[in-house]
């Protein structure tokens, strides 16, 4: 039997904290920002579904005990009631995974919220690979569900710094929201002036016109990383946040695509359906074609393991960034 | 009409049928000459509506969007032309609208959308309306408000899931405020209601409801139970209405696949006039 060494080697437990090497990390960035917005916001709400440790938003609970409310495995329940506390007046921030709000309660997010432009803000935990229970506890396929919800607005955040500001931000963007959450220990990535605005995608680095990569959510962050390690070959890499994916900022992506020789797209999600297919629908509409190259899942259910495990076996890790970047 | 006084004076149930009546002729206006349409549904709810709109439910046509209003989910959006009828009989609709239902582009869709005036919910989606409505009762809770939460289903609505999770958060969050009016009429969509839903009223009582069992076409029996529902006693309150679809025409009564009922251009005259002649 082989011996459990380190983290990497194994599924973790999802209270476990994932140590993040080398990274400035903040804790539960989620839900200190809710507790500490809600305190002068009492039309604030929070919700879970039997997720509240696994979706960060106890430090809400603990400081808003009247406010919180946990409905149980139920996560129809979660959205139905969501909706009922917004049409009076409350504005309902909700957790739990993102698989369960995307592939089990579809019909409520889009008829009992989007539909009725419903204030509820869904706090999506664990999209992508962050999870390592497999298919059942990763959303892989979240963006693409849920960006064919009209009136949906859709946020995947880059880091803690971008998170924290969007938990405030979401509060006053008319509707439903859905974020996908980032948990534990979240990596400070960006600068401390990064301004999220809902809509916008954002230059984080400009390049030298040769390679642009254009990403979303934590992968936005991996390409910085990768940008800095290829600066030291010569290489002068642009990188795009796009962080709403739901208004998509076309004007932005093209902007950036116009500016760049050949473009990567990268996500925590699989290839089809998310980031990748909106950029490549935006440039096309627009009549421009250049090479592009897309970082993100194939189609599968995906195996349990660690996040580096399976970040590496997926081809979404750093190393699969500068092989990318290289083939240039 | 005074409807925001709680709570309500005696019943007038004489009135309230007279009430349930121009509901019911009001839906065979909306659907004369359109040849099919949910009027069974329509006609078998309609002495429950009256009895909300015009003696339990605290609201102010003139102020739709009153916080204090008792809120009505109608979750079977399907009973629009129900609704509709309700709604123009307060006074919230005016009755020159009503010919427009279900035809396009018109602002009382087949099925409810909450862009009509007094709509709480987009119903029709089915299994949505409790969870919604113990949403809305724990937030008016939350403002100390004493306004109630009324939500209709159906039998057929029984068969989803949904349902059951929202009435064990109706117990769990002790909806006390909350009453769900379940119209168990019998049918479904491809006909008789077919799972093993019964006994309705045995499962919401274990559910934690406190339950009521009536003909829901009983406009007496109907107010009572209404005002049972009253006591704050930290339990939701639930009303089985045993209905029946097309209730007031005996044609309609016993048509077949009463879900969507088929009715002839020539039938209409006969049939109004039969409701004329049935509720003399």
């Amino acid at each position: 039997m082989p011996e459990s060494k380190t983290l990497g080697d194994r599924t973790r437990g999802m209270g476990e904290i994932v140590e993040v090497a080398g990274k400035v990390t903040e804790l539960a960035p989620f839900g200190n920002t809710l507790a500490e917005m809600a305190a002068s916001r009492p039309e604030i709400v929070g919700l879970t579904a039997d997720m509240g440790r696994y979706s960060d938003i106890l430090p809400f609970r603990d400081a808003h005990p009247d406010r919180f409310f946990n409905v149980g495995m139920a996560e129809q329940n979660l959205i139905m009631i969501a909706a009922g506390l917004s049409k009076v007046g409350k504005i309902a921030y909700c957790t739990t995974y993102s698989v369960f709000i995307t592939r089990r309660a579809y019909d409520f997010v889009a008829i009992a919220c989007a539909h009725s432009k419903a204030n509820v803000k869904i706090f999506a935990g664990m999209p992508g690979l962050v999870n390592g229970y497999g298919a059942t506890h990763q959303a892989t396929e979240d963006l693409n569900m849920m960006r064919g919800i009209a009136d949906l607005t859709i946020i995947d955040p880059c880091d803690a710094t971008e998170l924290k500001q969007v938990v405030r931000a979401v509060a006053d963007i008319p509707g439903t929201v859905y974020v996908r959450n980032l948990r534990g220990k979240v990596p400070v990535e960006l600068p401390a002036d990064y301004r999220f605005e809902v809509g916008k995608a954002k230059v984080l680095k400009e390049g030298d016109g040769d390679t642009g990569i254009i990403a979303t959510g934590y992968m936005s962050a991996r390409a910085l990383d990768a940008a800095r390690i290829v600066a030291g070959e010569g290489r002068d890499v642009g990188v795009l946040h796009v962080g709403t994916i739901k208004p998509f900022d076309t004007a932005g992506v093209l902007e950036f695509a116009r500016r760049h020789k050949r473009l990567i797209v990268a996500e925590n999600h699989k290839t089809t359906g998310g980031l990748g297919t909106l950029v490549i629908e935006a440039l096309y509409d627009a009549g421009i074609c250049k090479p592009l190259s897309r970082i993100g899942l194939a189609d599968g259910f995906f195996e349990c393991g660690s996040q580096e495990y399976l970040e590496a076996k997926y081809q979404v890790d750093l190393p699969r960034f500068l092989e990318v970047i290289r083939e240039g | 009409m005074e409807l925001r006084n709680h709570p309500p004076s005696e019943p007038d149930v004489p009135a309230l049928k007279a009430r349930a009546l121009n509901l019911r002729r009001k839906m065979m206006g909306m659907a004369s000459g359109k040849g099919e349409g949910y009027i069974a549904q329509g006609l078998g709810i309609a002495d429950c509506l009256a009895a909300l709109y015009f003696h339990e439910m605290r609201h102010d046509p003139a102020n739709p969007d009153w916080d204090g209003r008792d809120r009505f989910l109608l979750s079977t959006g399907h009973y629009s032309i129900a609704m509709y009828a309700v709604l123009a009989e307060a006074g919230y609709l005016d009755d020159g609208e009503l010919p427009t239902y279900g035809l396009n582009g018109s602002a009382l869709p087949m099925s409810t959308f909450d862009e009509t005036v007094g709509v709480e919910i987009v119903g029709g989606s089915l299994g949505h309306g409790l969870g919604q409505a113990v949403g809305m009762a724990m937030g008016l809770r939350l403002d100390n408000s004493s306004a109630r939460v009324f939500c209709e289903f159906s039998d057929g609505e029984l068969d989803e899931g949904s349902t059951w999770e929202a009435a064990m958060g109706a117990a769990t969050f002790k909806c006390d405020k909350l009453v769900a009016l379940i119209d168990c009429n019998g049918i479904q969509a491809d006909g008789p209601v077919t799972v093993a839903i019964e006994p309705v009223a045995d499962k919401m009582r274990a559910f934690g409801f406190e339950t009521y069992e009536i003909n829901g076409n009983d406009m007496a029996a109907l107010v009572e139970a209404l005002a049972a529902c009253r006591e704050a006693n930290g339990k939701p309150k639930a009303i089985v209405l045993r209905t029946t679809p097309g209730f007031g025409i005996p044609t309609i009564m016993a048509r077949e696949r009463a879900h969507f009922v088929r009715v002839g251009n020539d039938e209409w005259d006969s049939l109004i006039e039969e409701l004329e002649r049935e509720n003399a």
